[in-house]
């Protein structure tokens, strides 16, 4: 299929950014929406044009690099995928297909459709662990049983992958799902409990210093969520957040 | 105390369901006027002299308003600032309800029917009470409210702004749990509950306008 | 350099770890905070071993390409990791993980490192737990343990199919808390460009901003390589697309010698191929072979029915599918180590049985499990066991709670419903057992430097057992390697810090600016993917499943011409100076022409069929891979000599203390 492309150019994070148009032939269906991208830039290079910058690395969803704001949604228009996972086949022969990076002045641009979504780690040093060294000589693994409902719970907010497409989709550029699903994980486990009420303040205040917006519960960020994080863990977090506070 | 974001939130959503509490008092006494209009009159009368409404609940619902829409506004700003760069195309409606997202929208509004309201109703009866100092009349109430509604503008207003109390309360009120932090196996019900409240109320209160205006 | 000291510790084998931890110098609290290490990597080993050390109370830092540490591909490993818990009371111990790992890598690793990883293995799954890891559990709140191929227990602990998700993250945790205290330095986005060696010691590296372009100077008393393997060579494998083989390889070209490079895993289980265009390849973890069973169809008429559509892989009768594990492998049957599944598929598709277009691809099928399943549910439900649809529904259910984000993920890429019609796979690169050569200790052959993780060839010999690879990670990173420095370092608690203004980081810095520089100034006309994809497909070719002395010396010379075409053709648009992903990947590509055809050379060299190398030259009647246990059980070392056909080979030999050294029959 034959495809137009209008994709953010700008070429360092202080320079100012454009929209520019391009055509694509050949397009095969099966391919993946990152290999369209490949194929578009072997052809910038062939003409001696600068190919688009993007991130990708892991190409099977899990890695979280890949950050693509596809025709007005996160990750394009499927569902619980990322970009690399997107393919050709969910768009139509002539389509036009609009493509910024993720937009957040938390991520700010680094080229074309790269950011640096750094703010996340950040915001994980500020209490994302639980403190226990690592030398391994704590107790067997099976001292402490763990309800398998909140196991598994704990399992699924861990199951993020940093892409930053809650903030990405989020009409205020809020990280709140991000840091929730963090905080959910540890607080849903007993090794996390100990130091659940320093975590989720730290956590909320790192966050609110990397600029990003406030959760006006839209709940956008849960649909965009490639791996569909739920929006219990932004209630859990909120519920952490308010017993913290009171504790001082 | 409350600068960050979730204080916020949680901010936003106790004011906001005190608010609705206060809505649905302020609902069943304007509701008893179609029925008696004896009722409506003391009732009011009662909500207009009594000292304790009037000097503690009173302040407290005007403080109430003010902090509900002034954190609204600072959480709007801050929320336009964290993406200064817009997208060329974002497509809200594929993720998020058309409410959720223009609370600010409809917020507006119903502040500016508040406006109106305060205008129509509150300013005259500070006025009668606390200025010009009239002598007290339990049965004037009733009157003075069918009265409001002779004119079709103000009525289709009022409807109006109905509509758009309605959409606020759409996504405000189930928000409001998540906000404090539940989320959980009544969520559901709560949305349920949301879905009737946020119809019925501003229905009942557009039904009042219009019941007046024709019978009045 | 021509020694190969792999300085074993003497003692049994069981007290070898803990008489060496014994015996090893050790540095003072005090003295740590006077030494600085720099770890390249951040995946589960390179992450584990910078959480580990800082929290000793060196001072690290660490460097990734990526723009997180969470980003390396450790992420993406699916199905599990090992350990000698012996929860389920199945006759599992130490011996018999070590046994298992021994015989899984085909009597090619080294038995003291072998047994210490499966006496550490214990250790890992308690701190991975105390981090807050979830790893799957049962009712009981116990955790929970699958089985995984090559073994006859369930000793595998898994996060459903994100288990390498859940570790590294648990790890790069363990990072988080030490950079918040500022023991650790993170620079992402950071490539290692090379190594600087100061009076023979490693003693730093020059590295690239990825943002900016800018080179800088790091000096450290000790550099820790965790970059990963180098499947990447083969330009199509289950690597990211990012992994590469060039700080392994700077390192090899500063000393290191690199062992075995002719060890890779081809993974029995991966999305087949669906074009040209096609980028890298998605692996569905071994896990699904728990449940799924392997078949082709046995008549040729079905297989040509098949690829024209005129048959649905359902269509075919049971009586007429071959399902051909379970025939030649009864004893293991669809649960045989990834090396012999994915020479069997080969086996199958050569002979013309391949089921999609390309003829590369074979059934994994759910249909029998979910019916297994099925009717296990509805009897404990008390429902009716003959009602088919019930059963199916019964068993998806159970199926999906199983494998279900391999399902979708399958479902996206192949756009086939895999509850419905069974999967097709294909065998893919997904492994390097082979890279730098390591001593017990894990330092390289250069003083001061360290390979920890895939990088290094130590533990899984010519094959890897399927949920071993984590278990080495973090093995090394939490709990050798930690150890085992500070023998090195109790050498440098008076050296002071690493001045990086000396003639060595001069010399090296402009090294590196002088081959970036070419890159860009260099006008030819192709780009650096075709030059990788060109790369990948003689390695495919000739240096894949199954390799023979033409191939191998065809590969040799092919890639050499390959490599002379690349410096002079190579068009990498840009500058040096900015953000440019073209220069990375060409200095990466660089390496991999170099790299391969070193594997060729090792290839060669190794007449002997073992573990994931298999020379045609080598096998049985009955096809099997035939080892030469006489003439090379050992280690092929190599050593840099200016170009990879001059290397020389430095063997260590493997001696068996513990293991009778068998045949390995997994039927």
């Amino acid at each position: 299929m034959n495809l137009k492309l209008k994709i953010w150019r700008q070429a360092k994070a202080e320079s100012k950014g454009r929209m520019v148009t391009y055509s694509i032939t050949d397009v095969s269906p099966d391919m993946s929406f990152l290999e369209m991208m490949d194929m578009h830039n072997e052809q910038l290079i062939q003409k001696g044009e600068d190919p688009v910058a993007f991130d990708h690395d892991c190409r099977e969803g899990i890695c979280g690099m890949c950050s693509m704001f596809i025709n007005g949604e996160a990750h394009g228009p499927d569902r619980l995928v990322t970009t690399c996972q997107l393919h050709m086949r969910k768009f139509k022969d002539g389509d036009t297909i609009i493509i910024e990076p993720f937009r957040a002045n938390a991520f700010p641009i680094i080229k074309d459709l790269v950011v640096d979504r750094s703010a996340f780690d950040r915001i994980q040093q500020a209490g994302g662990f639980v403190s226990v060294n690592t030398s391994g000589n704590t107790q067997d693994a099976n001292s402490i049983p763990i309800d398998k409902h909140d196991a598994d719970k704990a399992f699924d907010a861990a199951t993020c992958i940093g892409c930053g497409a809650c903030v990405a989709s989020c009409k205020n550029a809020s990280a709140m799902l991000f840091v929730s699903a963090k905080v959910s994980q540890y607080s849903l486990l007993p090794q996390g409990k100990v130091e659940a009420t320093d975590r989720v303040l730290n956590m909320v205040k790192q966050m609110d210093e990397e600029g990003f917006g406030n959760c006006t519960n839209t709940g956008a960020c849960e649909v965009e969520c490639p791996k569909g994080i739920s929006l219990e863990n932004v209630a859990r977090m909120n519920r952490e957040y308010m017993i913290a506070s009171l504790k001082g | 105390m409350i600068t960050t974001t979730i204080a916020r939130k949680v901010a936003m959503a106790l004011s906001g369901l005190f608010l609705i509490l206060f809505l649905g008092q302020h609902f069943t006494i304007n509701m008893t006027s179609v029925f008696s209009e004896k009722t409506f009159n003391f009732l009011s009368h009662f909500m207009g002299n009594n000292p304790l409404v009037q000097f503690i609940l009173q302040p407290i619902l005007i403080f109430g308003v003010v902090f509900h829409f002034v954190l609204g506004f600072i959480l709007q700003l801050k929320n336009n600032k964290s993406r200064n760069v817009k997208y060329i195309s974002y497509k809200g409606s594929a993720n998020a309800s058309w409410v959720s997202r223009n609370m600010i929208l409809s917020g507006i509004v119903v502040l500016s029917f508040l406006g109106l309201h305060f205008y129509d109703f509150w300013v005259p009866e500070m006025n009668y009470k606390y200025v010009e100092f009239l002598p007290q009349d339990p049965d004037r109430y009733y009157e003075e409210l069918v009265h409001k509604f002779h004119s079709p503008i103000r009525v289709s207003i009022y409807a109006v702004s109905f509509i758009f109390l309605s959409l606020h309360l759409f996504h405000g009120f189930a928000s409001s749990f998540q906000s404090v932090g539940l989320n959980n196996k009544y969520t559901k019900s709560i949305k349920l509950f949301t879905v009737a409240f946020s119809l019925v109320i501003p229905a009942g209160f557009i039904f009042i306008a219009i019941f007046h205006h024709l019978n009045g | 350099m021509a020694k190969l000291d792999s300085k074993i510790p003497k003692g049994s084998l069981s007290e070898k770890w803990t008489n060496h931890k014994s015996d090893i110098n050790l540095v003072s609290p005090a003295n740590k905070r006077l030494i600085d290490i720099i770890v390249v990597g951040t995946g589960l080993a390179g992450a584990s071993a910078s959480a580990t050390l800082a929290e000793l109370g060196y001072n690290v830092k660490t460097f990734c390409f990526q723009d997180s540490p969470r980003r390396a591909h450790s992420i993406a490993a699916q199905g599990g990791i090992n350990a000698a818990k012996n929860y389920q009371g199945d006759g599992d111990s130490t011996y018999r993980l070590f046994y298992d790992t021994i015989k899984g890598g085909d009597y090619r690793s080294r038995e003291s490192n072998v047994y210490r990883l499966a006496e550490v293995s214990t250790n890992i799954i308690d701190q991975c737990v105390a981090q807050g890891v979830p790893f799957a559990r049962d009712y009981g709140g116990l955790l929970d343990n699958r089985s995984f191929g090559g073994v006859l227990v369930s000793r595998t602990f898994y996060a459903k199919g994100q288990t390498g998700q859940q570790l590294l993250l648990g790890a790069y945790s363990a990072m988080n808390r030490q950079i918040g205290r500022g023991k650790i330095k993170m620079y992402n986005r950071h490539e290692m460009m090379d190594l600087v060696l100061v009076d023979g010691k490693a003693r730093g590296i020059i590295t690239r901003n990825l943002v900016n372009g800018k080179i800088e100077r790091h000096g450290a008393h000790a550099v820790v390589i965790a970059s990963g393997g180098y499947g990447n060579v083969f330009f199509l494998s289950t690597n990211a697309m990012g992994s590469n083989v060039s700080a392994s390889w700077k390192i090899h070209k500063r000393g290191a010698y690199f062992a075995n490079p002719c060890f890779t895993q081809i993974h029995p289980t991966c999305i087949p191929v669906s074009g040209e265009h096609q980028s890298k390849l998605t692996l569905m973890s071994e896990s699904l072979r728990n449940d799924g069973r392997i078949w082709v169809p046995k008549k040729l008429e079905d297989v040509e029915a098949i690829r024209s559509g005129k048959l649905k892989a359902t269509d075919i009768e049971e009586q007429d599918r071959d399902y051909y594990l379970e025939r030649r492998y009864p004893a293991f049957g669809n649960l045989v180590p990834r090396d012999v599944a994915s020479r069997a598929a080969k086996e199958r598709c050569d002979a013309g049985y391949g089921v999609n277009k390309t003829g590369e691809a074979v059934y994994l099928d759910f249909a029998a499990a979910i019916n297994r399943y099925g009717k296990e549910q509805a009897h404990i439900k008390g429902l009716d066991e003959n009602d088919a649809a019930l059963v199916k529904k019964l068993g998806q259910k159970v199926v999906r709670a199983k494998y279900g984000n391999l399902f979708q993920m399958y479902e996206k890429i192949v756009d086939q419903d895999p509850y419905e019609t069974p999967m097709m796979i294909y065998p893919a690169v997904h492994y390097t057992m082979g890279g730098v050569w390591v001593d017990y200790n894990l330092m390289t052959s250069i003083p001061g430097c360290y390979a920890i993780g895939e990088a290094n060839f130590s533990d899984h010999g010519a094959n890897r057992l399927g949920a071993s690879a984590l278990m080495q990670g973090l093995a090394d990173g939490y709990f050798v390697l930690p150890y085992t420095i500070g023998d090195y370092l109790s050498d440098d608690i008076r050296t002071g810090p690493i001045s990086t203004d000396s003639q060595e980081f001069e010399s090296a810095e402009k090294e590196v600016k002088d081959q970036l520089k070419a890159f860009i100034e260099n006008n030819g006309k192709h780009s650096v993917d075709y030059y990788h994809k060109k790369l990948g497909k003689i390695m495919w070719d000739k240096c894949g499943m199954s390799r023979n002395k033409n191939g191998l010396n065809e590969a040799i010379s092919e890639i050499k011409a390959l490599r002379e075409d690349f410096y002079k053709n190579l068009n990498v648009t840009g500058g040096a100076d900015e953000f440019n992903e073209q220069l990375a990947k060409a200095g990466r590509v660089a390496d991999f022409l170099e790299l391969g055809e070193l594997f060729a050379k090792d290839a060669l060299e190794r007449t002997e069929s073992c573990g994931g190398h298999f020379r045609e030259e080598s096998q049985t009647s009955e096809g099997e891979a035939m080892r030469d246990d006489k003439n090379f059980t050992f280690v092929s070392a190599w050593e840099y000599r200016g170009e990879p056909s001059s290397a020389k080979l430095h063997k260590e030999i493997l001696k068996y203390e513990e293991i009778e050294v068998k045949t390995r029959s997994y039927k």
